[in-house]
């Protein structure tokens, strides 16, 4: 359960993307009582926050929406989220403004390692994406796509499948990871690619030949390299692996 | 004494380091508060707003090193709107008008502008020394100009500054001249500096004693730095990742071993903890090491290397060091002064993190213990008492319970017990930050015991008028209070109006004190600034006095409201 996925209620309903489906909310609800609410002046001191028995304490979740002070009109802290800075993932409605205590500057350090920018050949301009955001492979390159959606992304290779080209250019996924090095998205468990993305770029297929991707021409060139393919046939089934 | 000639006074006040001193030997006479005054040279200012620049100059002509805070502490909590204030441009240009011998600035949670950085580059020939601390309104073009014509600089030093990176080349712009440096701090900047611009000016520099880079330098600099550096003190790592078996990572195990003085390790912003052992031979001679922003560094490589740092006096850590790191912690840094673990998890479930247990295993090993911020999961009053009873000289006890209204996790009582032994025990305590479920019992505790205590931080805690009473009445020496989310009203607000003039500041946000309330006070203390913060649209200019107040911050002003407030901060 990644509860990062769950604070938001936007990626609460994008089911594809979490496996929040089995999940009641409201089993987990905390309710934080808040001074003033339920306690009565004369009470015994222990227990004064009725609201709240053991049972409940022990599945600490920030996620009430119940957390208001006494009262007022409250927008629940939405429009003064506690994290700022460039950035900022979804940030639960419920959370507590300023609580815990802990300087943005900290925060931003600690969430901001798994935003990482995409790069694509011959784009522009690039993209970030949040890879906490997704849970698998295919996920993450079905955003891409979305993202990026004037062309088409190479599935990574064992699942041997090929996207029907829109125009007809094909990229594949490679990513820069802890050391500098560029490798092709797909080889190793998602959680390891997560930890150790620092940066993602989709290559033109053309560019991409060392790692033992088909060759696919754009296509409004095929018609003029037709011809040249029947000659040129024996180097490209050279160029190809698996 | 009178008949001391003021040339005789003027030396002998010299000896008096403290502030305090200073000001105690200024209201012995005319003739002290005239020596003093024009032989001070260190002014300290808590609050920017309690003086007008012009004030400050007139009273201290001759002043060389200022330290200003600007916002208050719950700023740093998003508490306070962006505008409020703490202006640091209206202090520069007094100063650039008047005189020209200012030398150090210290600021905190100031808005300090690039124009303003610029003037102060170009005013003061002396100028030596600028430490940022949480400010925010700079880029690095206001950091060139500092760069640039401040010849004689010696100390730059940006410590969780907020600053617009413009990727210039505001390292390139120290000159060759410039030799001088001691600590030259950039860790909080994003971007890239110009990394043959920075080993030419390590490398000229042979006073630099300390130096922190930020996450852009990639260790291969890391290592020709060291090499040209050998005498750093104080090091903050870039990027601190690499193949262990590469060439650089090598090159920098070696070089380590000629770095026989770095004292204060901190960064690792991106780490391969695999590269960790390279900074095992420093970690023997370490007093100070700051891991808390190395979320990279984990479970056994984390408490290798703790292992090796038995010298330990300042330890900064995240919570995932757990209860049993902070058992090797307990065994392994006895020299350890200083400790504060925050929070990894700031969004889900914690996991595991660390408990009361931690806090007690420290307390057994840790018996130099005075300084502690500790964020966890849960707490009991049983190892309240037992820390209490284990580490008396606590001078700084910060707790800061995840779930802020949280019991006690055994019994299910309150923490009142708990906090009353830390305050009863701890007689040197002189802040103190409180959580957990409270009643008003730990405030009837506090104004009983805690006589010290200068600053206090409260959130979702007390039943009533009673908690803020007892410590009103009962802390004398009370500088600070920061109240949110409490049950105090107007009652407590008005009982003793003259102490908030012995009081540098108070913060209430979401309390019951009423716009009625803070009026009356306003108008019995024309001593104090009281403002408050309202966000929401209102367009009515009578609101009703019933209406409770959002965020007031009040504090004590020598001359009266401040000019420079926005919108939505009203002075009454």
């Amino acid at each position: 359960m990644k509860n990062k996925d769950i604070m938001s209620p936007e990626t609460a309903n994008r089911s594809s993307e979490s496996d929040t489906t089995g999940l009641n909310f409201k089993e987990t609800e905390l309710t934080l009582g808040l001074p003033g609410d339920s306690r009565a002046p004369t009470d015994t001191g222990g227990k004064t926050n009725t609201k709240r028995g053991y049972s409940e304490t022990i599945d600490l979740n920030f996620e009430s929406s119940s957390v208001e002070p006494r009262g007022r009109d409250c927008d629940n802290g939405e429009s003064e989220t506690e994290v700022s800075g460039a950035g900022k993932p979804p940030v639960a409605k419920a959370q507590v403004v300023g609580w815990p205590p802990v300087r943005s500057v900290r925060k931003n350090a600690l969430k901001s390692c798994t935003y990482v920018k995409v790069a694509v050949d011959g784009a522009p301009y690039l993209r970030k994406v949040d890879l906490e955001k997704y849970t698998s492979y295919k996920q993450l390159l079905s955003s891409l796509e979305e993202m990026f959606s004037f062309f088409t992304i190479r599935k990574y290779l064992h699942e041997n499948e090929l996207v029907g080209p829109l125009n007809g250019v094909e990229y594949v996924p490679t990513y820069e990871d802890k050391d500098g090095d560029w490798l092709l998205v797909g080889d190793v468990p998602w959680k390891m690619f997560v930890e150790s993305c620092k940066r993602l770029r989709l290559r033109k297929g053309s560019e991409a030949i060392g790692l033992g991707t088909a060759y696919v021409f754009p296509k409004q060139q095929k018609d003029c390299i037709k011809s040249t393919m029947d000659e040129s046939k024996e180097n490209f089934s050279q160029m190809q692996f698996t | 004494m009178n008949y001391f000639p003021e040339e005789v006074l003027e030396p002998v006040f010299d000896f008096l380091s403290s502030n305090r001193d200073r000001n105690a030997v200024s209201l012995v006479c005319k003739s002290w508060f005239r020596v003093d005054r024009w032989s001070r040279q260190r002014v300290f200012i808590g609050n920017c707003y309690a003086v007008r620049p012009e004030r400050l100059i007139a009273r201290f002509p001759r002043v060389r090193a200022l330290i200003l805070k600007g916002k208050p502490h719950f700023a740093d909590f998003n508490l306070v709107p962006h505008d409020w204030g703490g202006f640091f441009y209206p202090w520069i240009e007094a100063m650039a008008k008047s005189y020209s011998g200012l030398e150090e600035l210290r600021l905190k949670r100031m808005v300090v502008s690039d124009e303003s950085l610029e003037l102060l580059s170009r005013s003061f020939p002396n100028f030596k020394s600028l430490v940022l601390v949480s400010c925010e309104g700079f880029s690095t073009d206001g950091l060139a100009a500092i760069a640039a014509n401040c010849r004689l600089l010696r100390e730059l030093d940006l410590q969780e500054n907020e600053v617009e990176d413009h990727r210039g080349q505001w390292l390139s712009c120290f000159p060759d001249s410039c030799t001088s440096l001691i600590s030259l701090n950039f860790a909080c900047l994003k971007g890239e500096v110009n990394l043959v611009a920075l080993e030419r000016l390590v490398a000229r520099c042979p006073n630099l004693r300390s130096l922190r880079l930020n996450r852009t330098v990639p260790l291969d600099m890391l290592q020709k730095i060291l090499l040209r550096a050998p005498q750093l003190e104080d090091l903050g790592t870039g990027s601190y990742v690499k193949d262990p078996n590469s060439e650089p990572y090598i090159k920098l195990v070696n070089t380590v071993l000629n770095c026989k003085s770095v004292r204060s390790l901190s960064g690792f912003l991106e780490v391969s903890p695999h590269c960790l052992p390279a900074i095992y031979p420093m970690c023997l001679n370490l007093t100070s090491l700051n891991l808390s922003y190395a979320s990279g560094i984990r479970d056994t490589d984390l408490i290798k290397l703790i292992h090796h740092c038995w010298k330990l006096q300042r330890l900064w850590i995240l919570d995932f060091i757990g209860d049993e790191g902070l058992e090797v912690v307990a065994s392994t840094c006895k020299e350890l002064q200083e400790l504060r673990v925050f929070p990894s998890d700031l969004y889900g479930v914690g996991n595991a993190a660390v408990t009361e247990e931690g806090l007690v295993a420290i307390s057994k090993g840790c018996l130099k213990l005075h300084s502690l911020l500790y964020f966890c999961q849960q707490m009991t009053n049983a190892a309240l008492i037992t820390v209490a009873k284990n580490c008396p000289n606590f001078t700084l006890f910060r707790l800061c319970i995840l779930d802020p209204t949280r019991a006690d996790h055994l019994t299910l009582q309150p923490l009142d017990e708990g906090f009353g032994a830390i305050v009863q025990s701890c007689k040197g305590l002189r802040r103190l930050s409180l959580s957990g479920l409270l009643t008003d019992q730990v405030f009837h505790y506090i104004g009983m015991y805690a006589e010290q205590l200068e600053m206090l931080s409260i959130a979702f805690a007390g039943e009533g008028d009673k908690g803020m009473l007892y410590v009103l009445n009962g802390c004398k020496n009370l500088r600070k209070l920061e109240i949110r989310d409490c049950p105090f009203g107007d009652a407590a607000l008005l009982m003793d109006v003259g102490k908030y003039e012995t009081m540098r500041s108070l913060w209430m946000s979401a309390c019951e004190v009423t716009l009625g309330g803070c009026k009356v006070l306003a108008k019995k203390m024309p001593m104090l600034n009281v403002e408050i913060i309202n966000e929401k649209d209102q367009m009515e200019e009578n609101l009703d006095d019933s209406l409770k107040v959002e965020k007031m911050y009040l504090y004590r002003t020598l001359d009266g409201p401040r000019r420079d407030a926005p919108d939505f901060v009203w002075n009454l």
